[in-house]
């Protein structure tokens, strides 16, 4: 099992377990578990309405890709914490994160 | 005022269709679109993909879709106003709609379809002190007149390519300009962001990196920007005008107000003909919802089609429908 935990806008956190070799992104999770992110392009790093902040453990997630980064680069405020939820894979790597869903834009 | 049988607000995909299926009852329509192009989440969002599940097109990219609709309405000569955002829906002692925009623009309408997808874009903006004071008084998210900067001193923030463009742009136009970008590369277009830092070398721009734009003062209009560094150390800068690109991101806005039954940010309609519980409106595409709803451009097309149908009812109650096929009668022009 993988475990995570999830804050939501209003500061309550609500941990998370995945069975591992579920091929899933962080974004499809979050949607499933009925958070309040558009992510409108359906998971192909062109919307960023699914981004999230990382709050603990972003040093061993994978680094974004360039997709990632071209669309985390035009956004307003967001930080090197900020990641898209539809480019990160659910699997060990996202094990005991804590990840935030930040306000709307 | 403009003057229609159907006003349709939202010219995505399934606003621009439902012209056609409107226009084959003899119909007029007229669009209305916050966005300064028709088109939809196609244009905004992926112009340059391509789209595989149109019959009859084994593939066709969004923005040539949205070419060839606009193609297939021209016939029927619907209106367009574009750039301006759909605030009031008002029902008159006529039985008749008013659509009014934030422009003060007026439609007035036998019907209403919403066609409002995802719901109106909007810029995303960033958080900076006194941001929504000073708009309309030195901050603005587009560039619509660039003469208007003629002279001025304008800081622009942004790293996607409206900033690069713009701040290529503005260098010739405006007194001084300066871009601000958090990071320190820009990715996107190549081209534009060589062209960019040549600017900077030459001392024809400022370019401030690894920087953002916290805080704005002055005295009725803008007056001055500040800037925070790496180190969080500030600085302050004369502006005139500031102008974050960001992007543009959906909100459902001000649909939600007009009294209509909303689920999650979506208006619930029958699927009979895609009415909703306010005589006289639709509403078609991405933006209704029913059991077993799709959000694909397919299922918004089928969706205008039968509302068509329901609306020419309620727009001509007098008149009889009869089902005719476009092979059989051709396509005749709306004068
Ligand atoms: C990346 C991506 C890929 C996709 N690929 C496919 C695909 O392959 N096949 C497919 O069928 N579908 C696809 N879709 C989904 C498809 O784009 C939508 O189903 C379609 O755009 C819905 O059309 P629409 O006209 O209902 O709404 P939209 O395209 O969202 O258009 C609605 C318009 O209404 C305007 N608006 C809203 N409120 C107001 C207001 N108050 N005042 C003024 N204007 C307003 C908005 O500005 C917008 O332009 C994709 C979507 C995305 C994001
Ligand atoms: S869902 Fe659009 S960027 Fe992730």
């Amino acid at each position: 099992m993988i475990n995570f935990i999830v804050e939501d806008r209003n500061g309550v956190q609500q941990p998370i377990e995945i069975p591992e070799g579920i091929s899933l992104s962080l974004m499809e999770v979050l949607k499933g578990s009925d958070y309040p992110i558009l992510a409108t392009c359906g998971g192909m790093a062109l919307c960023a309405t699914c981004r999230v902040e990382v709050l603990k453990g972003l040093e061993q997630l994978p680094e974004p890709g360039d997709e990632e980064l071209d669309i985390l680069d035009t956004l307003p405020f967001v930080d090197e914490s900020s990641r898209l939820s539809c480019q990160l894979r659910v699997n060990e790597t996202l094990e005991g994160c804590l990840f935030r869903i930040p306000e709307e834009d | 005022m403009i003057t229609t049988d159907i006003g349709i607000i939202g010219a995505g995909p399934t606003g621009m269709f439902a012209v056609f299926e409107a226009g084959l009852l003899k119909m007029h329509c007229h669009l209305i679109d916050s966005l300064p192009q028709a088109g939809g989440q196609l244009s905004e969002i992926y112009p340059q993909k391509p789209i595989y599940d149109i019959p009859g097109y084994p593939a066709i990219n969004a923005q040539e879709l949205v070419d060839k609709l606009s193609e297939q309405i021209a016939p029927f000569h619907p209106g367009y106003t574009l750039g301006e955002r759909v605030e009031t829906l008002q029902k008159l002692d006529n039985g008749s709609w008013l659509i009014g925009t934030n422009e003060g623009t007026q439609i007035s309408c036998k019907a209403v379809v919403i066609a409002g997808g995802l719901g109106c874009f909007e810029p995303r903006k960033p958080e900076v002190d006194r941001l929504a004071e000073f708009e309309g008084k030195g901050v603005m998210y587009a560039v619509r007149n660039p003469e208007m900067f003629r002279d001025r001193n304008i800081v622009i923030a942004g790293g996607g390519d409206s900033a690069l463009d713009w701040t290529i742009f503005l260098a010739n136009v405006a007194k001084k300009v300066t871009l601000v970008h958090r990071g320190d590369t820009f990715r996107g277009a190549p081209d534009a962001a060589e062209k960019v830092a040549e600017l900077a070398r030459t001392g024809a721009i400022d370019l401030v990196l690894k920087s953002r734009v916290v805080a704005l003062d002055g005295a009725g209009h803008l007056e001055q920007v500040t800037i925070t560094g790496p180190g969080g150390d500030n600085r302050n800068l004369q502006a005139d005008n500031f102008i974050p690109l960001f992007g543009l991101s959906p909100k459902l806005g001000p649909i939600e107000d007009w009294g209509l039954n909303i689920d999650r940010s979506a208006i619930e309609v029958n699927t009979f003909d895609y009415s909703t519980n306010i005589d006289g409106i639709f509403a078609i595409g991405d933006i209704n919802t029913y059991p077993g709803k799709l959000k694909l451009i397919l299922c918004g097309f089928h969706e205008a089609a039968l509302m068509a149908q329901s609306a020419f009812k309620y727009v001509y109650p007098d008149q009889r429908l009869t089902f005719k096929y476009t092979t059989v009668y051709g396509i005749t022009e709306l004068a």
